[in-house]
């Protein structure tokens, strides 16, 4: 620590180049913390899979409906502990911009098998009690403002009434939060019931089917038992682990994740020349301090430390600025992805990464550094 | 004359030449895979063809229409008629089924069309490239070129199992490489029974012209039996884009626009350790009667250069990786759209331009410093 107004010194030898490297390594991790901040943020739901549900769906595609008879059938397999349905309802709120995830549900059996999402007993009752009652999400209650006893109309895009609107309303009953996952809170659930007996068409179906297994380590036997009762039936049905199903959901994305892999290995390889070039020139035009600091004593090893401390200092200083704006652009991206802030874990990614540019640029000058000859360094 | 001297700088003039080609190279294919997107789209449509979704469905996959109505919309003044009087007009289903994509072996979406007997009429545009047409009232369906590429089993003869139904593939289309090359297509009424369904999704008809749109749609809008949107082809395809676009978008010019600052500063570094390393000559060549300006030309030229390789580089880096490839993502109606990046001459210019631009900006100020420099104190520190 005592070496830091050396370091610090000698890293500002050059105001300019200094300023620019640091640019430059500032760019490269704003880039990074954007981008992967976008890959988090497809890939969150992945990670937050539970390894105790089973997703059902359509054999065909997930767009496909299933009976509702099925239900009764999934429960009795040996190794289900509970069941429960949503469906697709596809509403917007006024205007087509304002999208609401919302999902026809049967309050009891769905908030059962959710246990994250955290809803008071007594709203949870009121849910189950009332015909047209729905439970929201906390960020979507602050949304649009809405509150326990609004009345909101949504309209939906696929589920058209017998008079032909496809206009529903709906009383707020219940406002739910998510402790674990903020950003499971922007749904709209409402009664499955009111759903079916309301609808011109495809009445007695459900979007899918929602397991919970008695022992996560059974889930491929249960998953494929599901499968087997319906093969050969005109509804064949695909169960997967909520994990799968989100990485299948991810995959279809597909090519815009690797893009984005692409660009970031592109930047960080101009980087390591931009950088690593920076820190040779550094060292070269130092040659003659470098070897004064090994004539007052200063051993080989800690020449070649104190070097490689200066790039350290140089890409994490960069790396912190380049992350802290990325930080900071970030929520601009809301509407692109989604997503509020950069996710923790990329942020370290972030430092770590840093850290290896660092050694990697720093390595070469600083083993020079290490080799130099006193007399030779002096006399040049 | 600095040019020549290019070779003894070799490792600070890389900086200038590998940081602008990789952000000429990111810029170009991005561009590319917008251009390819928009071309898939803008081709995909005429403004003389109508599509018309149940009021309020925003897309296709979420509309119904009843074949009392599908009577209605086809029937309506302004649609074309041919040659036996009948409307050139094709009342459509489209449903998702989910095949192993042949690059990675996971399950995609992929739409299957059911289609009515007048599109040939009503969509010239496709015809078939091998095989032959499904024929009508048979479990047939015909494959677009961009899904046979992207999806295992959808080649000529294979089988496609569907709630209990087998279907072959017969044929394989193109069209002019719009969205629907990207689909499955069969028999309307075949596919309907196929997915036990009664409802149909949109009607897309031909008009008489394009300006007999606004009559067109006045005239279903006001039907008391209707509740429909009535949009051209071109705008309901735009729409179904926007958010893809605005992705493409954010990483074409947000993420390349931030790479380019990032080499402007690679090249600012460059161009003032070229400038001091090379102090001494300047200062000579001030002290022997060169002005400030044949200076500040010659840090340019050099900057320019260097920046006019990396971009030629990375220009030609995005044409040899790039061009031709497709990419694929979850587009309209929750399905796989295909497009094909396509790295055209203007793209590679533009790329290039940029690059020269990056260059100029990185070469300013070092020039102004080499032109300022003192002459005096120059050569004294020698």
């Amino acid at each position: 620590m005592k070496y830091f107004p050396l370091l610090w010194a000698a890293l500002w030898r050059k105001k300019a180049r200094t300023i620019f490297t640091l640019l430059s390594i500032t760019v490269a991790f704003l880039l990074f913390g954007m981008l992967q901040g976008v890959n988090a943020g497809f890939n969150q739901a992945v990670e937050k899979a539970n390894v105790n549900r089973l997703i059902t769906t359509s054999s065909i595609a997930l767009t496909e409906n299933l009976p509702y008879g099925d239900m009764a059938q999934i429960e009795a397999l040996p190794g289900v502990a509970s069941v429960a349905h949503a469906s697709w309802f596809g509403p917007y709120y006024q205007d087509p911009k304002n999208f609401v995830f919302s999902f026809p549900v049967e309050p009891e059996r769905y908030f059962a098998i959710y246990p994250e999402l955290v809803l008071p007993k007594e709203q949870l009752d009121a849910f189950t009690n009332t015909r047209t009652g729905a439970v929201i999400g906390a960020a979507l209650a602050s949304k649009y403002g809405w509150k326990i006893g609004d009345r909101v109309p949504l309209h939906s895009t696929i589920w058209t009434k017998p008079d032909g609107t496809s206009d529903w309303n709906f009383d707020i009953v219940g406002i739910y939060h998510c402790p674990t996952d903020r950003q499971q809170e922007s749904a709209f659930f409402f009664n499955y019931k009111y759903f079916d007996e309301g609808r011109s068409f495809g009445k007695g179906q459900v979007g899918w089917y929602i397991i919970q297994v008695k022992d996560p380590s059974q889930s491929a036997q249960v998953a494929a038992a599901v499968d087997k009762l319906f093969a050969n039936s005109p509804d064949e049905t695909k169960t997967e682990t909520e994990k799968e199903f989100q990485q299948a959901f991810l995959k279809q994305i597909g090519d815009i994740n690797r893009i984005v892999n692409y660009i970031l290995f592109a930047v960080f390889f101009a980087l390591l020349f931009a950088t690593g070039s920076t820190m040779m020139q550094s060292v070269r035009e130092r040659v003659p301090e470098l070897a004064v600091l090994k004539t007052l004593g200063f051993s080989d090893t800690s020449v070649l430390t104190l070097v490689l401390c200066e790039s350290l200092l140089l890409c994490v200083l960069a790396a912190l600025l380049g992350l802290g704006l990325a930080s900071l652009l970030f929520p601009g991206l809301k509407d692109v992805i989604g997503l509020v802030s950069i996710p923790t874990p990329v942020i370290v990614e972030g430092i770590i990464g840093a850290v290896v540019l660092a050694l990697v640029v720093g390595l070469i000058p600083a083993w020079k550094a290490k080799r130099l000859d006193i007399v030779e360094a002096l006399r040049g | 004359m600095n040019l020549r001297a290019i070779p003894q700088r070799l490792g600070t003039s890389w900086v200038i030449v590998i940081g602008i080609a990789v952000t000429v190279a990111v810029l170009v294919s991005v561009l590319a895979m917008v251009a390819g997107f928009s071309k898939t789209l803008s081709s995909t449509g005429r403004a003389d063809r109508v599509i018309v979704l149940r009021g309020g469905s925003v897309a296709e996959l979420s509309s119904t229409i009843s074949r009392d109505n599908t009577i209605n919309i086809m029937d309506a003044a302004g649609v074309k008629k041919d040659a036996d009087g009948k409307p050139i007009a094709s009342a459509e289903m489209v449903a998702v089924v989910a095949l192993p994509l042949k690059k990675t072996g996971t399950a995609a979406n992929l739409t299957v069309r059911g289609i009515g007997p007048k599109n040939a009429e009503l969509r010239p545009e496709i015809h078939l490239i091998a095989g032959r047409m499904f024929q009508p009232a048979v479990r047939e369906l015909i494959v677009g070129r961009s899904a046979a590429a992207q999806f295992q089993g959808v080649d000529i003869g294979s089988r496609i199992t569907v709630r209990n139904s087998e279907w072959t593939v017969v044929g394989e289309f193109e069209s002019g490489g719009d969205a629907h090359e990207s689909e499955l297509m069969g028999d309307i009424e075949t596919v309907l029974s196929a997915f036990r369904r009664n409802l149909f999704q949109s009607v897309t008809v031909m008009l008489d012209s394009p300006e007999a749109f606004a009559q067109y749609k006045d005239k279903l809008t006001t039907d008391p039996t209707l509740t429909v949107d009535v949009e051209r082809e071109p705008d309901y395809y735009a729409a179904q884009s926007k958010q893809l676009n605005k992705l493409l978008n954010f990483l074409a010019f947000g993420v390349g626009g931030i790479m380019a600052i990032g080499a402007i500063f690679g090249a600012l570094n460059t161009m003032y350790s070229a400038v001091s390393a090379r102090s001494l000559e300047i200062a000579t060549l001030r002290a022997i009667g060169f002005g400030a300006g044949a200076v500040v030309v010659s840090v340019f030229v050099e900057a320019l250069l260097l920046s006019l390789v990396g971009g030629l580089i990375g220009a030609a880096a995005a044409w040899l990786f790039f061009n031709g490839n497709t990419v694929n993502t979850l587009g309209a109606n929750f399905t796989q759209v295909v497009f094909h990046l396509t790295v055209t001459p203007q793209l590679l210019a533009s790329g290039i331009i940029w690059a020269c631009i990056i260059g100029v900006l990185g070469g300013l100020f070092p020039a102004i410093k080499a032109a300022r420099l003192p002459v005096a104190t120059a050569l004294r520190a020698a």
